[in-house]
């Protein structure tokens, strides 16, 4: 019914080739860009902002470049949170070396950093591969995270440690540090999803995308057609980190404002590969689903006890929304082991074929 | 089998929609009451810690409530919220409860080194006080520059400091410092960092020599360290440790054969928690402390009768008289203690967290406000100001017999004349990176 496409001509390549060539996908994409940009910053309260829409946010951008490694180039990854700890420290080097220099221009070159490092620690993948690949990425985390605890350089030498994101302004409006709204902040992070959303999508259907899969798909086949493992298997690592290095920066500056080496540490790199992993391989859909389903649903759960009204301390209530999220994770890997994308993608199909699904 | 896929997922849905809906139903309901949050962590790693703090600030706000009907006859209301010690839900919960209550939370609490750095910029925003009772950032002592945070009774660095005269103490005197080699473990974290330039300073002053272990997060594998402590043999060794860092730690300083009354711990590594696992083994074993031990004060009594009605096992159980639960009580009884000073300005309603600010820069514990508050040697009077927010920064050493703890040295006084131009330089610094005023504070009432 919704899905009625008898009638629709594409009377062009372009429009044959559009990234949503269904009419109806494009507008329901339209409105919930709207929705995003216009209507939540103007309903929700700052704890919704703040606490979950945020990190939410910034965990799909983390999402997306993981996803463009893993997910499409076929690399297993638990670099993560290092390459975002790249970002993260490039951005405050940046920011506090370069006072007057644009915000967003610091957070654009702060994956700048983070792509050199994931090349470098990229290189083995041209040897091995799968889990073989995740320790060799596993080395980028623990030394990375090692690195900017140890060398005060990168947080300027003041005595804790800890670096805090400076106060700048984006077009007038204040976008970090404490007296930047929770509105701004919102918007300059959905920006950067949206942006990067859009730019891994398109990348993802031209040519570069497809070497990636096909690299993915058998490495051998693909360097007999005449793709070139290591510039492509680099490109995408470079890439990949480039994004998560965007997203380790807006983690540090727009979402925490100010974070240690212990925010980055190796639980990040599996909670982003979670995302990826529960939220579709290779579906950038996936990455924003993952995203959402691990970042929001442990903070409503855990909310869930009180909201009824139920006497239950909140030691019970936290142990309880662990056991509820692992019974989730559980059942919809289960369900649908391809992922949350996978299911909608399901969803679809039998909207189509509506009223008669088959 | 997709089927119930999509019927999961429509509950799931349904489920978020209500449960935002009653949450923003509930918070439009609290009437006149001091609404105070409580960020704790009961589960995570670090519960065992977390556990007997919470269950101490529970007991006293609940014993206020049911022996005085509150404070000044306003009652109390508080919500725990749970953060596994981990800032990310730290700050979650920071914006859950900050605007609850009649007029919103009146001070916080953090309880985590890492969720403090995260709100003292967040809580001058909001104007909501923090009180981070002995850790957090230790420049937050100089009030001038940190209006919005207090870390009163005793900064780390006061501690570091407090440490040093003991050790002088116990070696005769300061000039017996001279030639002397001391360690530092530490947790490998802003946290464990904090000492570092305080010993650096003094051990230019007094002549001993610093050296300084690291031991990454979270501090289960600590042989290779302690391999090194074995061969260097400092003659004393202070530790800046956190939860399984410590009993790591004690049981390898066992293992080394270390002199534990040369070892000293941090007052977060002085809890029972941290040497019932080494036990009798552990005894000799010294940490700092700024709040009484032992349930040897009157208002444990109280909380036994009104909290417990007089069961004192089941008291005991929710660890009453430990260390941690006795800082938990120290700690609401400060802070309470603030809004009382708060109230004498502004009547005795349900204030907001600026008014409670200037009750916390006010506050001024006497040795007979304590008397009556049956809390003599629990905390030490205290006297905050608008430059100081550490108070006297006078910490104890207690020590372990196998058994429990008891303290063996008197209030020890920090080197004000080292810690303080340190603390504000570093304020100095920080209103600079982050453009904050520097208030004037002779002109403050």
């Amino acid at each position: 019914m919704l899905y009625r496409e008898a009638g629709q001509f594409k009377t062009t390549y372009g429009a044959d080739q559009a990234i949503f060539p269904i009419p109806q996908d494009r507008w329901v994409v339209y409105a919930v860009i709207a929705l995003a940009f216009v209507a939540v910053p103007s309903v929700a309260n700052e704890y919704w902002l703040q606490a979950i829409l945020i990190p939410a946010l910034v965990f799909t951008l983390a999402a997306i470049g993981l996803n463009l490694l893993t997910g499409y180039c076929g690399q297993l990854s638990l670099g993560t949170g290092g390459f975002m700890a790249c970002g993260a420290y490039a951005t405050y080097k940046l920011s506090t070396a370069f006072p007057e220099m644009n915000i967003l221009i610091v957070f654009l070159l702060s994956g700048i950093p983070a792509a050199a490092v994931g090349c470098l620690f990229g290189i083995p993948s041209l040897r091995i591969k799968g889990f073989y690949l995740a320790v060799a990425t596993l080395a980028a985390q623990f030394f990375l995270v090692w690195l900017f605890n140890r060398v005060e350089w990168f947080y300027n030498y003041n005595p804790s440690g800890t670096i805090t994101a400076p106060p700048r302004t984006m077009g007038g409006f204040m976008v970090t540090g404490p007296e930047a709204t929770a509105e701004a902040r919102y918007l300059v992070a959905l920006g950067f999803v949206a942006l990067f959303a859009l730019l891994a999508k398109n990348l993802m259907r031209g040519r570069v995308g497809r070497a990636w899969m096909a690299i993915r798909d058998m490495d051998i086949a693909a360097e007999i057609i005449g793709i070139r493992p290591l510039t492509t298997k680099l490109a995408a690592f470079a890439v990949s980190s480039y994004v998560c290095g965007v997203a380790g920066a807006l983690y540090f500056a727009i979402y925490l404002g100010s974070v240690e080496t212990a925010a980055f540490d190796i639980s990040v790199s599996f909670l982003v590969l979670f995302m990826v992993i529960i939220g579709g391989l290779g579906s950038i859909l996936g990455s924003i689903l993952g995203a959402f389903f691990i970042t929001v649903v442990p903070i409503l759960l855990t909310n869930v006890p009180e909201a009824l009204g139920l006497p239950i301390g909140v030691a019970l209530a936290k142990q309880l929304e662990n056991i509820v999220f692992g019974a989730m994770i559980v059942f919809f890997l289960i369900v649908e082991p391809h992922g949350l994308a996978r299911l909608w993608q399901i969803a679809k199909e039998k909207l189509r074929r509506w009223p008669f699904p088959y | 089998m997709k089927r119930t896929g999509k019927l999961a997922l429509g509950v799931l849905t349904a489920a978020a929609i209500a449960v935002g809906g009653v949450a923003a139903e509930k918070a439009a309901a609290a009437d006149e009451e001091i609404f105070i949050p409580l960020t704790v962590y009961r589960t995570g790693p670090y519960a065992p810690n977390g556990i007997p703090i919470a269950n101490g600030w529970r007991d006293y706000l609940k014993l206020l409530n049911a022996r005085d009907g509150g404070i000044n006859g306003v009652k109390i209301a508080y919500e725990e919220c749970e953060t596994r010690y981990d800032t990310k839900l730290g700050v979650e919960c920071y914006e859950k409860l900050k605007n609850k209550g009649a007029k919103g939370a009146v001070v916080f609490n953090p309880l985590s080194t890492g969720i403090s750095y995260q709100l003292i910029p967040k809580a001058r925003v909001d104007e909501i006080p923090l009180h981070t009772m002995g850790y957090g950032r230790t420049a937050a002592a100089d009030g001038s520059v940190f209006k919005w945070t207090f870390n009163f009774p005793a900064t780390y660095w006061s501690q570091a400091a407090a440490f040093i005269r003991h050790i002088g103490n116990v070696e005769g005197g300061l000039e017996n410092l001279d030639g002397k080699h001391i360690g530092l473990i530490y947790h490998n974290s802003p946290y464990g960092k904090e000492p570092i330039p305080t010993l650096e300073t003094l051990s230019e002053q007094h002549g001993y020599e610093l050296t300084t272990y690291p031991v990454d997060h979270p501090g289960q594998e600590q042989s290779a360290t302690w391999l090194q402590i074995r061969r260097d043999r400092p003659d004393w060794l202070i530790m800046w440790g956190w939860g399984v860092m410590n009993q790591v730690a004690i049981k390898e300083a066992i293992n080394i054969r270390y002199p534990m009354d040369h070892f000293i711990g941090v007052w977060w590594a002085g809890s029972e928690q941290d040497v019932e696992p080494a036990g009798a083994a552990a005894k000799g074993y010294k940490a700092g402390n700024f709040n009484g031990v032992g349930t040897d004060f009157a208002v444990l009594d109280d909380i036994v009768e009104h909290v417990y009605g007089g069961d004192m096992e089941a008291a005991k159980e929710e660890g009453l008289g430990t260390v941690l639960y006795n800082r938990g009580v120290a700690n609401m009884l400060y802070d309470t203690e603030a809004i009382r000073t708060a109230m004498g300005k502004y009547g005795d309603k349900a204030l907001s967290g600026k008014e409670v600010r200037w009750g916390l820069e006010n506050l001024e514990l006497t040795e007979a406000r304590l008397e009556e508050l049956g809390a003599t040697g629990l905390v030490l009077p205290t006297r905050i100001s608008c430059a100081n927010h550490e108070g006297e920064g006078q910490i104890f050493v207690q020590q372990w017999d196998g058994e429990q703890w008891s303290k063996v040295t008197d209030w020890l006084e920090p080197f004000h004349d080292v810690v303080r131009p340190k603390v504000e330089a570093a304020a100095k610094t920080y209103a600079e990176e982050n453009g904050l005023p520097v208030r004037d504070c002779s002109q403050e009432g």
